[in-house]
């Protein structure tokens, strides 16, 4: 068997590491040190920019890791010790003592309910509420088992208690067992710690831990929350009443020299101070504002919400403000905030509730951390890495992605877990390398024209339905139903002993349906329909009544009421199951090889990512030679050229057999859908690819502003970088301009890479020439995670930094002095000028974009970048499934970045190609051909084109399905005017049985 | 007519309004029991035929929820139930069935709260409405 990999931490970023590892067909350790995966995402109320719920987005991952055959989640387990090199690791691994054993524990909570030890301090709430000696993390928490805290715990500490085992209806709770070592060997390791959240003590001055309305970020998020302590009622922790004015104290812990502090910016606060400001003014009319230093929303379509959140919201901006302390009012229990508004006046406020934005620091332990694994950190604590080389640790073979590198927000986490994916995968694959061998099961019993026969389950949940469904009456109410033949309850339908006996009953009772009258289809219906394939049956003859979070929970008061209710929705649902019919998805070819339009880094990177793994790229490049902007470059990156870098790339791609380099040519067009694209190029090329991934970069702006082109003095970033280089910039009055081209009227976002550019420019000219006077005038310095030295080391050179308002046009220069209102001084100020650097914007290219997204129908942002399937946890996924995108072309961004994306989107493209065939999803649509009468109405319904108008031979014209594009919302079936599209599993004829079941009994049955 | 309790089907998608039902439950919120959910995995697979059926069958309301808009998880699944909900409003109405008999909802997979409100504003709204038309008819 091929060796496994690992992957430690349980945050998004291992998660998502994981899957595209497992689904890559390579085993996966996922080792997580507390009791449940999820980190801290599954803690977070919403997500930036989308205002999504962050549990509902999470979820379904943390399930798909839970489930997935090729991952065994080790959660409560600890990495002990590496041994063995790359390739070849031997990982000791600590498996520390639950005294709950998994396979037993259903989840239940009774064991809780009873403990005596009570009052200790909940981690998972950050200290706002308590927990007992035996809990489980969280409602979401995965796995769902208890958990025994060994250190309140009255029967491990003194042997006297044992109540939480007498409760255990199931017997799962042994107090007797021991922490254990275990040991796996692995071919590659990701670490993937992720972060720990700034003390908020060590800023005396804000009064943290003494006033009782100071809170951090982390907190105000889970108070925020609604699956929170207040149950998402923002409440004045000293009143609890509700706020009438809250205040958010940005860099909080961050881009400080202060002792204890951290020098570099955190990166995410502004967005998710703006995202709690927004979500607070949601709860209730307020008045909030946000005091902050520079504001920095340089991610995609951040500018545009930190825009909503002013204009819409109305949350107040206050720029440049650097709260310097907080007072208490100590009768009121107001605090007072004391900063210095536009007009520089001194303003003392008073607000209910101050939310101190806490940067982000190295996870806990980081240090041992490193050191057990042997690998370096970096002078900041975090794990060290180059520009050119972002998910490499110092040891080969140990790959890092997520916060552990750098403070960063979930998307860039999961494109580079999936790049580290990529890279570990590397060190597995090989010409022996067998992927997991996928599940056997028995085989299925054919159903075809038999009388249904039904198996109904009714589950207790605990006391969970049982308390207010009458669980005995509605079984024995199904035993009256027709074709039912076997109706059982179950205490815990989804614990193992349940889901053997539903496996069991299908050849028992010679079961061809079986319902489940239990939780929510939307977590649970993997789960019976996995019963049923162990029993025999095919998944889709399963069917669910949703009786417990759609009855007994929202009917907690009314028993009979509820009992009725669970007999309907039980009667409707053995009504469609009966319907139901076994369905296979279609075996989907694929073509084992890559498309990567674009041939700059970001292309170059994903091209040798997928050919490492052993298989064929065309690599197309419009331009005669590869290297794309990169090639404008001439600095270096941590002691290395650019250009060296480069090159090097270059020469490894046009060296590598597996890599086929179209250069001059440009894509004509991709027909085909995942799998079976046919990549057409101008020089003529027609090959079969698996994936497509678009790496097109962007363009840089040529600003027309300032007389640029026609004033000698002026030139932009790219002109001055040269000229710097090769000795012939000499002038000693420099003004930098940013925001040409971007944060205007006509360019609603910020490009990202200019600050440092300008920066880095600066302290260049100022190394070269200290007499020279070098001015940076900005609307905001964002030089977001570690580049804030840049910031810090042109700041000690004597670089002067000039504010201008942010919603002013460009300062105004006459061809010798640059005039600009500076914000500090509140002054205009004029600046001899004998070079002005323009820092102009990246452009979207938004015309060639649309030109290939054209051809495989996928969506462009309003700002003319690729619009991802999901900004948050697919961000180098297209919704149009096998294309894929990555670099500049999905926005502005640096090279470290794009160059983790890349490797991201490999990954991501390696899940398909690697496989032979898909299995599409069974439910989707199919035409009639019988009753269509080609009218078309479905075609141009579906937003996929799955369907097309065929020709028959006798001349008509049908649909036709293609089951590999649809993804079966059956949109196409409720528009056919000729009743001739179906839709699998959720047929006319089912759903209709479903509502007359409803109806055309009384109220409850009887 | 003070001990009419109304029953209602309610069309759920699977990715957004069934979700935000779910968590409804999560969170324990009460709600009058007078509605049985039917899952579809769009609103836009909501037949017109559904609602008329449910409607024939003697329902005194029918809910559609779907995503928001610009969320759906199926691209524009919701604009278009939202078209033919508009439609089917002025087919009912034509029929003699008050259009607010039926209604059209947006509920995101967080949004339990809004689940409950919107159900207890519906059954309020039909309990003023009364029974359904055909069963006056019955009677």
């Amino acid at each position: 068997m091929s060796k496994s990999a690992l992957v430690i931490g349980g945050g998004i970023a291992g998660i998502q590491a994981s899957l595209d590892l497992a689904d890559r067909g390579i085993h996966v350790y996922l080792v997580e040190k507390d009791a449940t995966i999820g980190g801290v995402m599954c803690r977070l109320d919403k997500t930036f920019p989308t205002n999504d719920c962050s549990a509902c987005i999470l979820s379904p991952k943390m399930a798909d890791c839970n489930g997935h055959p090729n991952i065994t989640t080790l959660s409560y387990h600890e990495v002990q010790k590496v041994d063995g090199q790359a390739g070849d690791f031997k990982v000791t691994v600590l498996k520390k003592a639950r005294y709950v054993n998994p396979k037993e524990c259903t989840g239940c909570g009774d064991c809780l309910a009873k403990c005596p030890v009570k009052n200790i301090p909940d981690k998972y709430e950050y200290g706002l509420t308590t927990r007992k000696a035996i809990y489980i993390p969280h409602a979401q928490a995965v796995p769902r088992v208890a958990v025994i805290d060994k250190d309140y715990c009255n029967m491990i500490k003194k042997g006297k208690c044992g109540i939480c085992a007498k409760n255990c209806g199931k017997g799962a709770i042994h107090y007797d067992e021991q922490d254990e070592e275990i040991v796996l060997e692995v071919g590659s390791i990701i670490a993937a710690p992720g972060f720990k959240v700034w003390d908020a003590k060590i800023a005396t001055e804000y009064g943290y831990g003494r006033y009782q309305n100071v809170v951090t970020a982390i907190e105000y998020e889970r108070m925020m929350c609604a699956s929170g302590p207040d149950r998402g009622h923002i409440k004045i922790p000293s009143s609890g009443e509700d706020p009438k004015k809250v205040a958010y104290i940005q860099c909080c812990g961050s881009r400080s020299e202060k002792k204890g502090w951290k020098k570099y910016c955190s990166s995410v606060c502004c967005m998710y101070a703006t995202k709690q400001a927004m979500i607070t003014k949601e709860h209730g009319d307020l008045q909030e504002d946000i005091f902050f230093m520079d504001i920095r929303s340089y991610g995609k379509e951040f500018e545009a919400y930190i825009h909503r959140g002013e204009e819409e919201y109305g949350i107040k901006m206050h720029r440049g403000a650097r709260v310097s302390n907080i007072e208490e009012d100590p009768v009121t229990k107001k605090l007072i905030i004391n900063y210095t508004d536009d007009e520089n006046n001194g303003v003392s406020e008073e607000f209910d509730i101050a939310v101190l934005s806490i940067g982000l620091a190295p996870p806990e332990g980081a240090e041992e951390f490193a050191q057990t694994l042997g690998i370096e950190l970096n002078e900041y604590g975090f794990c060290k890495t180059t520009v050119f080389h972002p998910l490499e640790t110092t040891r080969p073979g140990i790959f890092v992605t997520g916060a552990f590198a750098a403070p960063k927000d979930i998307p860039t986490s999961v494109a580079e877990a999936c790049g580290s994916s990529a890279k570990a995968g590397a060190w597995i694959v090989d010409e022996n390398f067998e992927p997991c061998a996928p599940k056997v099961y028995p085989e299925e019993k054919d159903v075809e024209g038999k009388e249904p026969r039904v198996g109904v389950w009714v589950c207790h949940c605990g006391i969970n339905i049982g308390a207010t469904v009458d669980v005995p009456a509605v079984a024995e109410y199904a035993k009256t139903l027709p074709n039912v033949v076997v109706a059982e309850q179950s205490q815990y339908a989804c614990a193992q002993d349940c889901l053997d006996a539903i496996s069991n009953a299908i050849t028992e009772h010679d079961l061809n349906r079986v319902v489940v009258a239990s939780c929510t289809p939307r977590t649970h219906e993997p789960l019976f329909r996995e019963a049923c394939r162990n029993g025999g049956l095919n998944k889709y003859l399963c069917n669910m009544a949703n009786i417990r979070d759609q009855c007994s929970w929202i009917h907690m008061h009314e028993p009979e009421a509820a009992t009725k209710k669970a007999k309907d929705l039980l009667r409707m649902a053995i009504a469609k199951a009966c319907l139901l019919e076994p369905l296979v998805g279609s075996e989907i070819p694929v073509t084992n090889a890559a498309a990567v339009i674009g041939g700059g880094i970001t292309g170059m990177t994903a091209a040798l990512d997928i050919a490492a793994q052993g298989y064929p790229v065309h690599l197309v490049e419009r331009e005669n030679e590869l290297g794309g902007f990169a090639r404008n470059f001439r600095h270096k990156e941590d002691g290395v050229a650019v250009q060296d870098f480069l090159a090097e790339t270059i020469a490894k791609v046009e060296k590598c057999p597996l890599i086929t380099v179209h250069k001059g040519a440009e894509v004509k067009d991709i027909p085909g859908y995942v799998g079976n694209f046919n990549l057409q190029l101008t020089d003529g090329t027609d090959a079969p690819v698996g994936a497509v991934l678009f790496a097109v970069g962007a363009g840089a702006y040529e600003p027309t502003e300032y007389n640029n082109g026609s004033d000698a003095k002026v030139m932009t970033q790219t002109v001055a970088e040269k000229k710097i280089a090769d000795g012939s910039f000499n002038a000693e009055n420099v003004v930098f301009i940013q925001c040409v081209g971007s944060r205007s009227s006509t360019v609603n976002y910020c490009s990202r890479v200019c600050c440092a550019a300008s920066l880095r420019m600066a302290i260049q000219i100022k190394m070269n020439n200290p007499m020279a006077n070098v001015s940076i005038v900005h609307k905001d310095i964002r030089t977001y995670g570690f580049r804030e030295e840049l910031y810090t080391r042109a700041c000690q050179l004597g670089v002067k930094f000039l504010r201008y308002p942010v919603d002013n046009d460009l300062p105004a220069y006459d061809g010798n002095v640059v005039k600009a209102y500076d914000t500090v001084l509140g002054a205009e100020v004029e600046i001899p000028v004998d070079a002005l650097v323009l820092a102009a914007g990246i452009t979207p290219m938004r015309e060639e974009k649309e030109n290939l997204a054209k051809m495989v129908k996928v969506p462009i942002s309003k700002d003319g970048y690729y619009f991802e399937a999901h900004q948050k946890l697919r961000p180098v996924d297209f919704a149009t499934e096998g294309v894929y995108v990555a670099g500049t072309a999905h926005w502005p961004k640096f090279m470290d970045e794009c160059i983790a994306q890349a490797s991201g989107a490999a990954s991501r493209m390696l899940t398909v190609i690697s496989k032979d065939k898909l299995i599409s999803e069974g439910i989707v649509a199919s035409a009639n051909h019988a009753r269509c009468d080609g009218c078309g109405v479905c075609v141009g319904c579906c937003d996929y084109n799955a369907i097309t108008l065929v020709e028959m031979p006798n001349g008509t014209l049908k649909s036709n399905v293609n089951a590999g594009l649809c993804k079966g919302c059956g949109c196409c079936v409720a528009s056919c005017p000729a009743g001739a599209m179906e839709q699998r599993g959720f047929k006319n004829k089912q759903i209709i049985a479903e509502i007359d079941a409803c109806l055309d009994f009384p109220v409850g049955g009887e | 007519m003070a001990d009419f309790e109304p029953r209602i089907v309610a069309f759920c998608c699977n990715w957004c309004s069934y979700a935000g039902a779910d968590g409804a439950g999560v969170a324990r919120l009460q709600m009058p029991t007078n509605f049985r959910i039917i899952r579809t995995m769009c609103s836009a697979r909501v037949d017109p035929e559904f609602v008329l059926r449910a409607f024939a069958k003697g329902a005194d309301g029918v809910v559609v929820l779907g995503c928001h808009p610009a969320d759906c998880h199926y691209i524009g699944g919701n604009y278009r139930a939202r078209r033919r909900v508009a439609l089917l409003r002025m087919v009912l109405e034509q029929y003699g069935f008050d259009p607010k008999r039926l209604k059209l909802e947006w509920v995101s997979a967080s949004e339990g709260e809004k689940f409950q409100k919107t159900i207890v504003e519906f059954v309020d709204t039909i309990k003023a409405l009364g029974p359904t038309p055909l069963q006056k008819e019955a009677n």
